[in-house]
């Protein structure tokens, strides 16, 4: 069995290749055509199609604008459609700064990308062209979503799930900063905030109806939601009913991260931040911490990390799993480091060092 | 009748690699968004580089008309005399 890592960053996409998870054999940046700019790129989301293993890279150029490459060979070569993949149709007056997040589907072919200025696209030609999903661009809320720090983004797409009751192909949940947390049971027809719980520190009403900057929401094997929020880490079964606080026990209530364990429910890992207004870890040691209770406790897991004083933090793609039946974790931070650990082995392996800031990862068994 | 664009070697792979471009023109004096639009009817990937799906340039990239950048003009509406050179640069930003 082989192991593929892709890893988007702010200068660049690189990729890393392992047959144990252990020994990493890192390659880029990877030129992604013949244009020669793909060195200054930002890759601010990758996906691997579960179904196909096309591999796809949403870049912006800071001259030449966005766009989304994909290869079929494990990122080997590229490709680009000649007509742009992702575009606001001629009547919405507006124009794509970036994609930041590829969701695939149990569908082949169909995948979704959250994108900035907050939109939502949808494939269903495995990403080489994509379509707006309207009802949510034309959602009367809009008005009141305004941009985070990182921009205004539909950053976190989860298809064919809203609650803990089961899967469903008609149901999708994403996150936005700001906007908070929609849900559709339609297939996209008609969305509505899934909020309730989760707090919003910049806004005069503690918890609104939405709004709320939530960074990154995992769900588990058996469901459950879990959410980073713009201080604030929360749990749900069901967020349309509501969110439950499970910050007790972190080091901080901030972050931009959180990977959900994907065969195992309670399980999560989570990447503190001190706060909003100082973005480096607590107490400047790289500690990612897990719960295997849902969140009623915490603990860190930080073997085979530096131990000196740390500076980078882990953005809000900059962690994930490979989804293999012993999961593997990845995580990568704005220094350019990037470690991984298998199952419950509780020691990180470091698979790269001295990349560029880290914006995304994700990985497979290839 | 025509005019020459001028690609950097940046963008010359999205014109299956060339570096000047000849495009017709029916008739002299045309607005330069009208050469833009014959090169994005023939090269929609090189466009995209150029302009945003509104059609505006964008922000750090520079087209000359002549030797003036035609945002000092009358932008996309910035008349090009036949037998101008119309020169797309990236602009100094990024790295």
């Amino acid at each position: 069995m082989a192991y593929l890592l892709v890893i988007g960053t702010r200068k660049g996409l690189f990729r890393a290749t392992s047959d144990d998870r252990r020994h990493w054999e890192v390659s880029g940046p990877l030129r992604l055509d013949d244009d020669g700019y793909a060195d200054m790129m930002g890759i601010y989301a990758v996906g691997i199609d579960p179904h196909t293993r096309r591999v796809l890279a949403g870049a912006e150029s800071p001259h030449f604008g966005p766009s989304v490459w994909h290869s079929d060979d494990l990122g080997r070569t590229w490709s680009e459609p000649e007509k742009a993949p992702i575009a606001f149709p001629d009547d919405v007056e507006e124009s794509l700064t970036r994609a930041w997040q590829f969701a695939f589907t149990g569908e082949p072919g169909e995948v979704y990308a959250g994108a900035e200025p907050h939109s939502l696209f949808r494939s269903t030609d495995g990403g080489l062209h994509f379509e707006l999903v309207r009802a949510l661009w034309e959602h009367p809320h809009r008005k009141d979503w305004f941009p985070g720090a990182g921009g205004g983004a539909v950053h976190t797409v989860i298809p064919g799930r809203v609650d803990a009751r089961g899967t469903d192909p008609r149901a999708v949940t994403v996150a936005m900063s700001t906007g908070g947390v929609y849900q559709t049971r339609d297939g996209g027809a008609s969305w509505a905030p899934a909020n309730a719980g989760i707090t919003a520190t910049f806004l005069p009403e503690e918890t609104p109806e939405y709004g709320q900057c939530v960074h990154k929401v995992a769900v588990g094997p058996d469901g459950a939601f879990y959410a980073q929020n713009h201080h604030g880490v929360f749990r749900s079964t069901d967020p349309a009913q509501g969110w439950t606080s499970i910050a007790d026990g972190l080091p901080s209530d901030f972050g931009f991260a959180l990977v959900a364990h994907p065969g195992r429910p309670g399980t999560a890992l989570n990447f503190p931040v001190i706060s909003e207004s100082c973005h480096l870890p607590p107490e400047h040691r790289l500690r990612p911490h897990r719960t295997d209770d849902g969140g009623r406790s915490w603990y860190p897991v930080d073997a085979g990390l530096p131990t000196e004083p740390y500076y980078g933090i882990v953005l809000r793609d900059g962690a994930a799993t490979d989804g293999a039946e012993e999961p593997g974790f990845y995580f990568g931070t704005r220094s350019g480091d990037v470690y991984a650990t298998v199952g419950d082995s509780g020691s990180w392996t470091q698979v790269a060092a001295h990349l560029p800031d880290v914006l995304c990862v994700r990985a497979a068994e290839v | 009748m025509s005019v020459t664009v001028i690609l950097p070697q940046v963008l010359q792979a999205d014109a299956g690699g060339a570096k000047h471009i000849a495009v017709e023109r029916p008739a002299g004096g045309e607005p330069l968004r009208a050469v833009l639009d014959e090169l994005a009817r023939r090269h929609p990937r090189l466009d995209r580089r150029v302009r945003d799906e509104q059609g505006a340039l964008r922000r750090f990239v520079n087209v000359f008309v002549g030797d003036e950048e035609c945002r000092a003009l009358a932008g996309l509406d910035t008349p090009v005399p036949d037998g101008s050179e119309v020169r797309i640069l990236p602009s100094v930003a990024g790295g």
